[in-house]
């Protein structure tokens, strides 16, 4: 699934604003332990997150996450906005629960890390 | 014109633009002018301006007198003269007086904003002291860019020489590379960065991506640990070898009352605020383990910790995948 769909179809906002819309994404986890970010995603993989704090990104970065949508609409401190920028990896955050946006994407055949 | 197509920038292939850009932004003038730069007075005849032009194969020159630019004359304005019949008028009398120019220390966008506003073929480059310093065509700064890039790119492959190759330049009997790393405590904000940097360093020492992320996680996760949960911080010592990541994670206290049940998923003393921060759930020693081609462990209460994790650069498929696919619950 293209980062662009995934947008449109979690109804996000590209907080980061240098982004390639078309890189593809093949499946998709949602944490708020950082630990099961780290054992339980695959490179390349979405990340849904309640968590806002920069080491998120520090996380996903370690972790070779490909993109970050935090949940329930929640906009992340300029730390880490930053920090997504540094390091390249796309933030978006999506209006709906954790629960919804992962229920949007399975939906739409995005496949579980655990796949 | 040739000299006005030339200056096309923005045809320039969409994947070359960014650097191209930069560089027109980066690039003095001074850096891609010509200079010295052949003038003409403005009692040079125009029949002696024609075999200047024909010998030395450009189609203008700057008009100086006194060491001052007057003019500038190119070869529309020999044209001019020869149709009108004309060839032994002065350049004084034909020479455009109005010139364009620019500064030396003015970057290249600056030539290419004229170029494109005026139209004309060539810039004269004035020094800070308002003397012509050199001549600017848009051949100069196509020249200037491609040079430019030339360097880059050989900087480029310098760079990724050295770093990749470093253990089959340098020999010994047992080579290594030693990154240290000094970890504060409650450091939260910086957590990471030792991981970050070492998986930098294996990139660019050519390692296997699966094993970067392993040594990353490793990493990630003792990092966090320091910062967590000891008192004075420590230290992450990562050294490389051809075959193999040793890291070595040490700090000065409290220390580890009971090692085999860090070890137990779930336990863990972390605070509050750090659970909060999605830390501290219990899992990082495990993860550590699961990694990790070696591991150990080892801590006395009131003096520190020592942890040792060996990662085998080569990818060992048997373990790797079986550590990648370990617990496939989801958390």
């Amino acid at each position: 699934m293209k980062l662009g769909e995934i947008l449109r179809i979690v109804e996000g906002k590209l907080i980061t604003n240098e982004a390639d819309l078309d890189a593809e994404i093949r499946c998709a986890c949602g944490a708020d332990l950082m630990s099961d970010v780290l054992t339980h995603s695959r490179p390349g993989a979405l990340l849904l997150t309640g968590l806002t704090n920069p080491q998120v990104v520090r996380t996903a970065e370690v972790a070779d996450i490909a993109a970050i949508v935090f949940v329930r609409g929640k906009m992340p401190p300029p730390e880490t906005i930053a920090l997504a920028l540094e390091k390249g990896i796309p933030v978006i955050t999506a209006p709906y629960t954790m629960f919804e946006l992962c229920g949007r994407l399975y939906k739409a055949g995005m496949a579980s890390c655990d796949l | 014109m040739a000299e006005n197509g030339e200056i096309q920038m923005s045809s320039v292939a969409p994947s070359g633009i960014t650097r191209v850009q930069e560089l027109i932004y980066e690039l003095k003038i001074k850096q891609v002018m010509t200079s010295p730069v052949l003038t003409v007075t403005p009692d040079t005849r125009m029949s002696q301006f024609r075999e200047l032009l024909r010998t030395h194969k450009f189609s203008g020159a700057p008009v100086v007198e006194q060491g001052r630019l007057v003019g500038i004359v190119s070869i529309e304005d020999l044209i001019k003269s020869l149709s009108d019949g004309r060839p032994d008028l002065l350049v004084g009398e034909r020479m455009t007086c109005n010139v364009i120019t620019v500064q030396e220390e003015e970057s290249v966008v600056e030539a290419v904003k004229k170029f494109s506003e005026y139209g004309v073929g060539r810039l004269p480059v004035l020094d800070r002291q308002g003397r012509l310093s050199g001549i600017l065509t848009a051949t100069d700064i196509t020249r200037g860019l491609l040079t430019a890039i030339g360097l880059d790119y050989h900087e480029d492959e310098i760079r990724r020489y050295r770093a990749s190759h470093i253990f089959e330049d340098i020999e010994s009997e047992d080579t290594s590379l030693i990154l240290r790393y000094r970890i504060r405590a409650c450091d939260f904000e910086r957590g990471g960065e030792a991981s970050s940097k070492i998986r930098r360093a294996l990139k660019r020492l050519g390692a296997d991506p699966q094993v970067i992320r392993r040594v990353g996680i490793a990493v990630y996760e003792a990092e966090m640990n320091i910062i967590i949960h000891t008192t004075h911080g420590g230290e992450i010592q990562a050294e490389i070898q051809p075959g193999r990541v040793q890291i070595v994670a040490t700090d000065r206290g409290p220390g580890i009352e009971d090692v085999r049940k860090a070890m137990e998923p779930g336990y863990s003393t972390a605070p509050e605020w750090i659970r909060e921060l999605g830390f501290g759930a219990g899992m990082g020693l495990l993860n550590i383990q699961k990694c990790a081609d070696d591991m150990k462990l080892g801590s006395t209460p009131g003096v520190g910790t020592r942890l040792e994790i060996v990662v085998y650069l080569q990818a060992k498929n048997g373990q790797n995948a079986q550590s990648e696919r370990a617990e496939p619950a989801k958390g």
